[in-house]
């Protein structure tokens, strides 16, 4: 039952966090962080198709994450939904065109293998 | 490296442990709060009323409008590795908090991960796109 929970959180991870970077691309960066603006941001983000499927998507993720927080060790919970690093590293350069240089392949590489080892 | 590849490091630096630690808190919290089994769908709805388990969703929206920020101006594939540290941090927040023991193993995930994360996000620029992309793609 856990594994169904993880992959569940994995693939909708993915998806949502690749729809995020679109939306947020999409929109710009955010430079001004006084209520008034963080507002209006928001205002903008809720028109914003890529960034609604995102919230979707995360909401998936989230509902999944309490199953699989009802039934697992935090422990195990959180460093075994971390595959979802491979997936979206590669979505980032196949997906948003990103330039994922050798330096980003072997952090990545590094960061993956490590969290294989805490979550197994 | 420019002055505008300065300003987003910097911006970086100061939103990312924001991310990490709403992040690992959230997760904490929810653990915390959590029955046990949820059994009916329902109970995914009634457990979101438990204090230590809306802490933690007060935490996770924190986390998901930062982590928003941040990849505005940064790579999804620079803002993963830098926030995987996240990952390593939760593990332990349940080992040392929930008492569970640390093994040597663990140790070396965690190192694994922090020299992953090193890599990364001292040695690559966090925005590969050009800033105008956003104007040009509306």
């Amino acid at each position: 039952m856990r594994w169904l929970f993880v992959g569940i959180i994995v693939a909708a991870t993915a998806a949502g966090e690749v729809l995020q970077a679109a939306g947020m691309r999409r929109h710009g960066e955010v430079r001004d962080f006084r209520p008034g603006a963080i507002g209006r941001t928001m205002a903008a983000l809720a028109r914003n198709r890529f960034v609604i499927a995102a919230v979707a998507a995360m909401a998936v993720a989230f509902f999944a994450n309490l199953g699989l927080l009802s039934v697992a060790d935090l422990s195990f919970a959180v460093p075994a939904t971390a595959i979802t690093c491979v997936l979206e590293t590669v979505l980032a350069k196949y997906v948003l065109k990103e330039r994922v240089n050798w330096l980003r392949w072997v952090g990545a590489s590094l960061v993956i293998c490590g969290v294989a080892l805490v979550s197994l | 490296m420019t002055h505008e590849a300065a300003r987003l490091r910097l911006k970086t630096r100061l939103f990312a442990p924001v991310v990490v630690l709403s992040g690992v808190l959230g997760n904490y919290f929810m653990k915390l709060g959590m029955p046990g089994t949820l059994a009916f769908p329902l109970d995914y709805i009634t457990v979101l009323f438990r204090p230590y388990v809306a802490l933690g969703v007060l935490l996770l929206i924190l986390w998901l409008l930062t982590r928003m920020a941040l990849l505005s101006w940064a790579d999804l594939s620079y803002v993963v590795p830098v926030t995987s540290v996240g990952y390593a941090l939760t593990a332990l927040a349940g080992q040392v908090f929930l008492h569970e023991a640390i093994s040597l193993k663990h140790w070396t995930g965690i190192g694994l991960i922090v020299a992953g994360v090193s890599l990364v996000s001292g040695g690559t620029e966090a925005r590969t796109f050009p800033a105008h992309a956003e104007e040009t793609r509306r």
